[in-house]
């Protein structure tokens, strides 16, 4: 049992230990708060006629 | 192709054989981007001094062009690669993943370089670092751009490989070390910046051919900066990867808290790149919320994460000081740091130099209401030069003192010039970032070949000030540009005429892995850093003066006092 909580990996720990998962963040974060919701801003300005 | 490993006598630090040839020659190939961006920057510089004025227009912008792509593309990912591999094999103490993908992508990288050189060359191709539609240049220029990236692409991958096999031959124990976590860091920004460069270079090369009839200017500016601005922020992590590893080296400095350091690095792979958008805070079309959301919000959480890095990267210096002995006053252990050690000197003028002058004047910029003050005047120019030259070029240069003996197994020549360098090289880029961004601030535009704009409708008088100030732009400018030019002379010469040093032992397999004994009693207690924080509160300062300084500024400017 005292092993077993010991050998117990914080949360944090295991995020930061997982490079695949950080992979998926870095990349998705910033393209949806940075590319993809200002080519939508982009696309929705309204053609000049 | 068969692995095998070489024990450096002079840093203990085991090479995987293959790992060990791609990284020099990734860091030779850095080097001669850097040598010839920097034969650029020279004729950008003493262009724009107002009274020499070197070269006429259309050559001062394919000068300018090759400057931008060679010294902010080419040089420091080329490096940055050898980082990567760097950190990954050799940290990890294991085989490097594919080694024969390895050279794939090196040469890819080196055809992609030399192929968008070749395209500015020509003159036909002198749209600068941004390439901004509807200029168009020819097509090899975006597609050297694109190999390139593809070629960076792949060592990415090869890096994350090679985690994945120090994790499988369990060469180390718990987590990855710190130096490895930033070049992942940098490595996970790198895959971001280089897959949105594809997004929008394969249309514009497709433009370029004619397949394309156009390309929207504010589609494609909004996606380029994803590619231009996130690439300066690889630069980031890997400088700071740095300043830990030099400090380790140089000091034996140990992190302050492994956990405060890696929640920075955190920040840095949500938020940094976000900073992108700060190039397109005057741009209508993009809404107030998603700038102030990308350049404030969310940025600030990058921005805390660079002050912690600059932060815990002295106080690991102060603490290991202490522990040696230097105890008297607040600055003993930095007065007796060893000032005439290059990899130190270049290390510690870039963390101050980065926070300073690229932080500071960074966070200014990212203000939607600051950056009308200074958008695209050549205060822009000053800060990206306190951030990439000061900043990254100067941690590169000062580890690469470190990697001649270590990694190319030579004794480095002229050791005099090797102790003078950073202060010389150094000190005159503070002084150009500085001149650059006083300049920018009285309203000088960045790249215009004419400052003045003579002869033309828009003729504008501008103070003695800002003559003054672009005039010393060009001295220390030149004096940088000389410097530079003989480190890249004493790294050549030291390469091909350097004593040859003892190779160190061979062996077909790696060492095993052996952990430190547990200290008896546990760890002793940390020394207090009183001097580091006396240095923050320094810096907070400047930070909450400056910032400050400029809104009064802006209010006196639109006479809204």
């Amino acid at each position: 049992m005292a092993d077993q909580q010991e050998e117990r990996i914080p949360v944090m720990q295991q995020v930061l230990d997982n490079p695949f998962l950080l992979l998926f963040l870095g990349i998705t974060i910033p393209t949806v708060l940075y590319v993809l919701w200002g080519v939508m801003e982009i696309a929705n300005i309204p053609v000049a006629r | 192709m068969t692995t095998t490993y070489r024990i450096c006598p002079r840093s203990g630090l085991q090479f995987d054989t293959n790992a060990e040839k791609l990284m020099r020659w990734h860091a030779v190939a850095g080097v001669l981007s850097l040598l010839v961006g920097g034969i650029m920057a020279l004729g950008v510089i003493l262009t724009r001094w107002p009274a020499v004025k070197l070269l006429e227009a259309d050559v001062f912008y394919m000068v300018l062009t090759a400057h931008g792509i060679d010294m902010l593309i080419f040089w420091i990912i080329f490096f940055e690669m050898a980082v990567l591999l760097f950190a990954s094999s050799t940290l990890l103490r294991c085989r490097m993943a594919t080694p024969k993908l390895g050279w794939v992508s090196f040469w890819l990288m080196a055809i992609g370089a030399i192929m968008t050189n070749v395209a500015i060359f020509q003159g036909e191709s002198s749209v600068m670092f941004t390439s901004y539609v509807p200029m168009q240049a020819k097509w090899h220029f975006y597609l050297g751009l694109i190999l390139f990236a593809v070629g960076a692409l792949l060592t990415c991958f090869i890096f994350l490989g090679t985690l994945v096999v120090a994790k499988a031959e369990k060469t180390y124990e718990g987590s990855i070390p710190l130096v490895t976590f930033g070049a992942l860091t940098a490595c996970i920004i790198a895959i971001f910046t280089i897959a949105s460069g594809a997004v929008i270079l394969i249309p514009t090369l497709l433009w370029s051919l004619g397949y394309i009839r156009e390309i929207d200017s504010l589609m494609y500016r909004t996606v380029w900066w994803a590619l231009g601005h996130s690439s300066q922020q690889i630069n980031v992590s890997a400088h700071v990867a740095i300043w830990y590893a030099i400090a380790a080296i140089v000091f034996g400095a140990k992190p302050m808290s492994e956990k405060v350091s890696r929640s920075a690095y955190f920040l840095y792979i949500l938020f940094l790149q976000l900073a992108s958008a700060h190039h397109l805070l005057s741009d209508p079309g993009l809404g107030s919320e998603w700038k102030v959301v990308n350049t404030s919000y969310f940025m600030y959480f990058a921005v805390l994460a660079s002050m912690i890095h600059g932060m815990t990267v002295p106080g690991a210096i102060e603490q290991a000081q202490r522990l040696k002995g230097y105890n008297k006053g607040l600055f003993e252990w930095l007065r007796k740091a060893p000032w005439g050690n290059p990899a130190f000197s270049s290390m510690f003028l870039s963390l101050i130099g980065f926070g300073f002058l690229g932080g500071i004047s960074g966070v200014m910029m990212g203000a939607e209401q600051l950056n009308m003050l200074i958008h695209n005047t050549i205060y822009v120019p000053g800060h990206f030069h306190a951030t990439v030259v000061i900043g990254t070029t100067l941690a590169f240069m000062g580890l690469t003192y470190f990697l001649v003996p270590v990694l190319f197994k030579r004794e480095l020549l002229f050791p005099g010039y090797a102790k003078m360098f950073p202060y010389l090289f150094g000190l005159s880029m503070y002084m150009v970032a500085l001149v650059m961004m006083g300049a920018g601030t009285l309203g000088v535009a960045r790249r215009h070949w004419d400052m003045a704009f003579a002869g033309s409708p828009m003729a504008y008088e501008w103070p003695g000030a800002a003559y003054l100030m672009m005039g010393l732009t060009g001295i220390f400018g030149t004096i940088a540009c000389v410097s530079g030019g003989l480190w890249i002379l004493q790294i050549v010469f030291s390469l091909l005429f350097g004593k040859k040093l003892e190779e160190g032992e061979m062996r077909s397999t790696p060492i095993p892995l052996t952990l430190p004994a547990p200290t008896p009693g546990g760890a002793a207690h940390p020394p207090a850093t009183p001097g580091t924080m006396v240095l923050a509160l320094i810096f907070l300062t400047s930070f909450i003066l400056y910032y400050f300084v400029n809104w009064k500024y802006l209010s006196s400017l639109w006479s809204m006092a």
